[in-house]
């Protein structure tokens, strides 16, 4: 199959709404999941880029069993993305630790109210 | 003993779970003294190892580069894994603080457990010659000061730590896609490597895209203005130690990689002569110079003026990279070091501050200086530093700075660097008014000195004296850090 550069235009396309998610929402959790959205789109942008035209997963294929020499997709990107999506759990994690307790000191996790409650504060 | 070279990164790393599973207050506490001793440690006999036999490799697992991952020192990553330990190491005995939240929570262990894992991504940043390493070690570094930003004690830490995470991934990230995109153009992730092959590809438009998504990404973490909105809520409410070390170290390192990818990994010819980043970073520096001296003047609380300030310096650091020249990065560098010692200090000065009076805003600091006269005066010298008051390590990175202006035959840029550190005058004058010329209230109960965090503050604050009179040793290092980097002869 062909896809030519329509992945890229994806990538492009996640990565807008994951970002405009993170800046336009009020409420914490849309926040994470734009944040997670836009880290999606990295991902798909590495996978992308290690896919070879016509090439197959990178395990070693015998030469006995096949008639033709055997195309690999390029597994460092893939390797690589394992990584980054830990790395992306992990800010989720923390993220959504720090919500919690956000939501447990001021009752709500929208921040146009906490910069209410804060200005009552002050 | 390229051996030492792992065990910069390793020491504390591994230090840190051991620190988390230990859960008794003194028992993390000296623990994790002895580690970050250790670790700096480490670092002098790194330092001491490069500028006796030059650079440094080790092949992570046995990998030979460019294929598998390598620690690479340098005299400019010598110096900073320097600065970073050498903080930790004086910073840390301060330790987290009796009235501290976490304190009373009895959960002290988590605030040295997310300090070794902070200092671990921070030195590996540092350390590592492969650029994906990099992204990594930088989110390992970043997740734990989300996690040290809120441990303080207001609950609006939580929200400055939330924030602080917001844009903290998306800095990182963006340079995780710069990363991306030059690997897509070299197939390599080698500093080395990418530097020899770069230059072949600079013609197209992904080497742009690519140097500009990891410029961008470096300027979120390095608070360059107008990147810096995270920078003074996160200062601010953060613990006043915690502070300390971040500003010290956090942008510093962010500040390296910045050095790294324009001069030994892109190149100075393609960043200055083809995409001209000095056009925009210069006057972005000039900015941040005057509208973080301005912000801080106007300041009520001390870490908020203290944390405006740090964008101000950071721009003096970006000047120096803009100006492309030995002096100017000689200036840069030095003012890393210069820096990181006053501002480190002078947080911890804070810290003394908080502990004694439970706050840090500036009204209450009235009477200080018969209060708390050791504390007071620390701060004044301190604050005498980052005007640039010759006799203090200020003097010497504005110095430098001044001369690489001068270098540019730009006689404005020079004019410009001594008028904002009149700024500076203006608003430690503030602090120095409350805290010499007017009475402590008549209910003041007496004070004494803080407990943990003034010798740390003291040894800080002193440095920056030390380093102000004898300079040969630390721009001398910047020196010929910068030469190199230059291209220069070693």
């Amino acid at each position: 199959m062909e896809l030519g550069v329509w992945n890229y235009w994806v990538v492009i396309i996640l990565m807008m709404i994951g970002l405009y998610t993170v800046i336009a929402r009020e409420n914490m959790i849309k926040k994470i999941m734009g944040l997670n959205l836009f880290q999606v789109s990295v991902i798909m942008l590495y996978i992308t880029m290690g896919k070879v035209d016509g090439g197959t997963a990178p395990i070693v294929v015998e030469a006995s069993h096949t008639a033709s020499p055997v195309i690999y997709s390029n597994p460092v990107p893939h390797v690589l993305m394992l990584t980054a999506i830990v790395v992306g759990v992990a800010v989720t994690a923390v993220g959504l630790a720090l919500v919690v307790r956000i939501r447990e000191t001021y009752g709500t996790i929208e921040e146009a109210e906490i910069a209410e409650i804060e200005g009552d504060a002050a | 003993m390229t051996q030492l070279v792992p065990l910069q990164v390793v020491i504390p790393l591994l230090a840190a779970p051991i620190c988390l599973l230990l859960r008794d207050r003194r028992y993390a506490y000296v623990f994790s003294l002895a580690v970050v001793w250790a670790t700096f440690a480490v670092s002098v006999a790194l330092l001491g190892q490069v500028l006796g036999s030059g650079p440094l490799s080790y092949a992570m697992g046995g990998w030979a580069p460019p294929f598998g991952i390598e620690y690479r020192v340098d005299t400019l990553n010598a110096f900073v894994l320097l600065i970073v330990a050498g903080i930790a190491a004086v910073v840390l005995p301060a330790g987290v603080g009796p009235g501290s939240r976490a304190a009373q929570d009895g959960r002290e262990y988590i605030f040295y457990t997310a300090f070794l894992l902070c200092l671990a991504g921070l030195l590996g940043v540092t350390i590592t010659g492969d650029a994906f390493n990099v992204f990594v070690f930088l989110e390992i570094s970043s997740l734990a000061s989300y996690v040290l930003v809120s441990l303080g004690d207001d609950r609006r830490a939580f929200v400055a730590a939330f924030s602080y995470l917001i844009v903290g991934t998306i800095g990182g990230t963006f340079i995780l896609i710069g990363i991306g995109l030059a690997y897509q153009m070299t197939g390599t992730l080698n500093m080395e490597d990418l530097a020899a092959r770069l230059p072949l590809v600079t013609d197209q438009r992904t080497t742009r895209v690519a140097f500009a998504f990891l410029t961008i990404g470096i300027a979120i973490k390095l608070a360059v203005f107008p990147l810096h909105q995270w920078l003074p809520n996160a200062y601010s409410q953060a613990p006043a130690v915690v502070s300390a070390f971040l500003s010290a170290t956090g942008t510093k390192v962010a500040y390296y990689l910045l050095v790294r990818f324009v001069f030994t990994i892109f190149g100075a010819g393609f960043v200055f002569g083809a995409l001209h980043l000095d056009a925009i970073l210069m006057p972005l520096s000039i900015a941040a110079m005057f509208l973080g001296s301005i912000a801080a003047i106007y300041q009520t609380d001390l870490k908020r003026l203290l944390a405006y300030s740090s964008i101000a310096q950071v721009g003096y650091m970006t000047l120096g990279l803009s100006m492309a020249s030995i002096d100017g990065l000689t200036g840069g560098i030095v003012h890393l070091f210069n820096h990181a010692l006053m501002k480190g200090g002078l947080f911890l000065v804070v810290a003394c501050v908080a502990e004694r009076l439970h706050s840090t805003r500036l009204v209450d600091l009235r009477g200080l200086g018969r209060r708390m006269p050791i504390t007071t005066a620390a701060f004044v010298i301190g604050g005498l530093g980052l005007i640039g008051v010759p006799g203090t390590a200020g003097f010497v990175s504005k110095w430098y700075l001044v001369l690489g202006a001068l270098e540019r035959d730009s006689i404005l840029l020079a004019f410009l660097i001594l008028l904002s550190s009149l700024l500076a005058v203006v608003y430690l004058w503030r602090i120095v008014e409350l805290a010499y010329f007017q009475a402590p209230d008549a209910d003041a109960a007496p004070i004494r000195e803080a407990s943990s965090s003034l010798i740390p503050a003291c040894v800080l604050i002193a440095a920056t004296l030390y380093f102000g009179i004898f300079t040969e040793w630390s721009a001398g290092v910047a020196r010929s850090a910068a030469i190199w980097l230059m291209g220069g002869p070693v």
